[in-house]
């Protein structure tokens, strides 16, 4: 089930990708000619204001929405087909964690769901939490966890099957400042560590600049792609790289970029 | 006199006490907290006792709870027999019977939004009806024994329950919805692992609610006609004949029997949801 | 949203009413062959069907037959008739208001005290609690007699007691938690104004624990009618949709008791429609979206 592209080899490919909402309003175009390429090993962020469509381009990756027009391939198939063949993990916007289960029972919920054999769920259940640093706390319940615990047993949750993709949505947007910071430190480790395509989601600049290999900036009504931008930092980023002059730069062509779509209102 | 100004004393010493207690910090543990509602629970005995006996009470009109306690230790045979035929026979048979009815009817409605749609705004106005008025038609049906009053329960709890189960399976997170969705689990697992799981709460909300209505409705079913055993029996000759020493004996074996059920469909409860966020401690 | 219902609604009801007439013929069609084979003769299904429509005393009779005896228990008496459901139904309608009444006002007043005082929820709240965990019905027959030895010929004041012993619980509840649902930073304010408790209690507790008193209304009315039928049962009532069901019973007229169970299901529907009508006017008068 290995795929065998390399790393720069595209795995997410939109073209011409169009999605419209049937409100009670009149139809809303959430997405309007979208256009994109992810290749094998990017972190890729969507940066937008609300209503930009951001979320709903990563739904449709992850074939929760299904796009009204274009084509949309996850490693070469259908969203619904690649999602089968468990292309990705999807970390939401709030841990989304069952109350009735333990952090490792949460952690072993696509594995049961995936039929993995009972040593494999412990074995895979092990790595991953040590993978987020919450050893330890797989016999806990989710509320009796931080809200930054909660959303690292999330991520733990999204790699137990150690998918090729992981898809975030603003997993990180409530919680407060230095947990955030810590959590952006931590995802790149992992993301080093793994190799992993990561989709990332937000509405924070020194986020997006901070994390990715490449910006997507987008903008509303009709949602769509005002700019991408290829990062040259290097993959290895302490946390004062925030304050280095390419860093700053990178963001100043974020914000204008996000201005520049922000004519209306 | 002295009975009647003896009982209204200690009533209101025990308020006085009970107000300290509540004031306090013990008030504010478990054992403090039972211990007001103890207190005020012996308390209204206690006035209960002084009134009739202060006031010269007809035992035919208000017996006391001293007449009572004895009466119910003298009549254990009767009461256990009159408990087994309406509670376990009659209430309990089919208090499970439409339980499990209501629970598999729920789930098969779960997997049709147009049964849902037609179904629920009928079932939640017909568990809003005096559904115990069906009593005396099914008793023509079933017959005088337990099963007429099994069949009335299983009408009286099937709705509430069945709506609160359903409502349960529908409650459940769009977040949790999308994850499962991202696993392409198929409906089986999607019931196992989150809706009857999400839908526990509910469930057991309608358990009690139900709890309450098996026994009102077994011991109904009882005045439209029954064998010489059974509570509602017992209840209305009693009351034929003014033994209402008897009738309160029996009153306490319902009373007893009815929160011994809430109580324990409470404890499941506190054991299945404990993650329920008014379960968790 | 009503039209998006309608069908689906439309077509259960279709259905039950389907599966009602099968029933009946089913379970009425025993009595036809009795009859014919004591009468020495065969029937064939087609002769059964008709006869199970329109017997005397029928097992389950089909709808229209129960329709029929409702129209004629509504408007071919007149309207004081010991026979007219209006009749009864008024009676039971009566009690039920009374026993709605009594119960609103102790389920306020006691939340009212368990809000003020502390140890008025440590006593008094499980054994509410506890009270609807015993079966009323035990209660009722008693309650009754009781009243009849103290001089009260009125059988409406046990009626209203069963119903109100039903009815308050759901209220009390409900504005318990309206009284307590002001939020921290709301009743600072207040004493940020050095607001007197009474103060508290007019201009935030009382109106912030209005929609929660509404939404208790249609729990309590329901529950205030099954108590006024259950108040009606027992020994020897003679008014009362609850006594026709008995009465119906007793003397084996089952197109009685299903009349008056229907009466009294529309009773109910017609109490709980209004009920819902008071709760929206309320909530658009505190400016809740309709």
């Amino acid at each position: 089930m290995k795929d065998t592209t390399q790393i720069g080899q595209p795995v997410i490919e939109a073209r011409d990708l169009d999605l419209t909402f049937q409100t009670g309003d009149g139809p809303v175009l959430a997405l309007k000619d979208v256009n994109l390429t992810i290749n094998k090993g990017d972190f890729v962020s969507f940066i937008g204001p609300s209503g930009c469509g951001k979320t709903t381009f990563l739904r449709c990756i992850a074939a929760l929405e299904h796009p009204t027009a274009g084509t949309l391939t996850v490693n070469g198939l259908t969203p619904d087909d690649a999602r089968m063949r468990r292309a990705y993990g999807y970390v939401f916007q709030a841990a989304g964690l069952y109350p009735w289960r333990t952090i490792a029972g949460n952690v072993k919920l696509p594995l049961e769901i995936m039929g993995f054999s009972r040593a494999e769920q412990e074995e895979r259940v092990r790595k991953v939490l040590e993978l987020v640093e919450l050893a330890g706390f797989g016999g806990k319940f989710p509320w009796q966890l931080s809200g930054g615990m909660q959303q690292r047993a999330s991520i733990a949750r999204a790699l137990a099957f150690d998918a090729d993709i992981l898809l975030m949505d603003e997993p990180f947007g409530a919680l407060d400042e230095i947990v955030r910071d810590r959590l952006n430190e931590e995802v790149l480790k992992l993301w080093a560590r793994t190799g992993k395509t990561i989709g990332f989601v937000t509405h924070s600049i020194p986020e997006a600049v901070y994390l990715s290999t490449k910006i997507v900036v987008m903008s509303p009504r009709p949602g769509r792609i005002t700019d991408v931008i290829d990062s040259p930092l290097p993959r290895e980023r302490p946390l004062d790289i925030r304050d280095s002059r390419a860093f700053i730069e990178i963001a100043h062509r974020v914000r204008e970029g996000l201005r520049a779509g922000h004519h209306d209102d | 006199m002295i009975w009647l100004v003896g009982a209204v004393l200690v009533w209101l010493g025990a308020w006085a006490l009970n107000v300290r207690l509540a004031a306090s910090a013990f008030g504010r543990t478990r054992a403090g907290r039972l211990a007001v509602a103890t207190l005020f629970g012996i308390t209204l005995l206690v006035l209960w006792e002084g009134l009739v006996r202060g006031l010269a009470v007809s035992p035919i009109i208000l017996p006391g709870p001293s007449v009572i306690g004895p009466k119910i230790a003298a009549s254990l045979p009767t009461l256990w027999a009159d408990f087994v035929q309406t509670v376990v026979k009659g209430a309990l048979s089919g208090f499970a019977i439409g339980t499990a009815a209501a629970f598999v009817a729920a789930i098969a409605i779960d997997r049709s939004p147009f049964l849902q749609k037609g179904l629920l705004p009928i079932g939640n106005f017909v568990s809003a009806l005096p559904i115990v008025g069906l009593a005396p038609v099914l008793v023509m049906w079933f017959g005088f024994d337990w099963h007429s009053k099994a069949a009335v329960v299983v009408v009286m709890v099937f709705f509430p329950l069945l709506v609160n189960m359903v409502a349960g399976l529908q409650a459940t997170d769009p977040l949790h919805r999308d994850l499962m969705a991202t696993y392409s689990a198929s409906y089986p697992q999607r019931l196992m692992k989150l809706r009857l799981p999400a839908a526990m709460p509910f469930f057991f909300n309608g358990l009690k609610i139900a709890a309450t209505l098996a026994l009102i409705g077994a011991i109904v079913a009882e005045f439209f006609g029954s064998p010489i055993v059974g509570m509602g029996f017992r209840i209305s000759t009693e009351v034929g004949r003014l033994g209402l020493d008897m009738v309160w004996a029996t009153i306490a074996v319902a009373a007893l029997s009815g929160s011994a059920l809430y109580g324990l469909i409470a404890l499941i409860e506190s054991r299945v949801t404990f993650w329920h966020p008014s379960q968790r401690k | 949203m009503m039209t998006d219902r309608a069908l689906p609604v439309l077509t259960v009801l279709l259905a039950i009413f389907a599966l009602w007439y099968a029933a009946a013929v089913w379970m009425n069609a025993k009595w036809v062959y009795d009859q014919a084979s004591r009468a020495g003769t065969t029937v064939t299904l087609a002769e059964v069907i008709p006869q199970t429509m329109a017997q005397p005393r029928p097992l389950l009779p089909p709808p229209h037959q129960v329709a029929t005896e409702l129209w004629k228990g509504v408007a071919a008496q007149a309207v004081t008739s010991k026979r007219s459901l209006v009749y009864h139904g008024y009676v039971t309608f009566r009690g039920t208001m009374m026993g709605f009444a009594l119960g609103i006002a102790l389920g306020v007043g006691l939340a009212m005290a368990i809000v003020r005082f502390r140890v008025m929820e440590l006593s008094v709240m499980p054994w509410a609690i506890i009270s609807q965990t015993i079966p009323i019905v035990a209660l009722a027959p008693m309650i009754l007699t009781v009243s009849n030895q103290m001089g009260i010929d009125n059988r409406e004041v046990p009626k209203a007691i069963i119903s109100a012993y039903l009815s308050f619980f759901p209220v009390l509840v409900s504005m318990v938690k309206g009284l307590r649902s002001p939020d921290q930073m709301q009743l600072d304010l207040l004493s940020t104004y050095g607001a007197s408790q009474g103060q508290t209690f007019w201009k935030l507790r009382l109106p912030a624990s209005m929609p929660y008193f509404f939404a208790s209304l249609k729990v309590a009315i329901a529950a205030a009618l099954v108590g006024t039928i259950i108040g009606e049962l027992p020994t020897g009532a003679i008014e009362g949709l609850g006594a026709r069901m008995l009465i119906g019973s007793q003397f084996g007229e089952p197109l009685i008791m299903w009349a008056a169970l229907f009466a009294a299901a529309i009773l109910a529907g017609g109490l709980i429609v209004i009920v819902g009508l008071i709760e929206r006017m309320a909530r658009a008068r505190m400016g809740a979206p309709a």
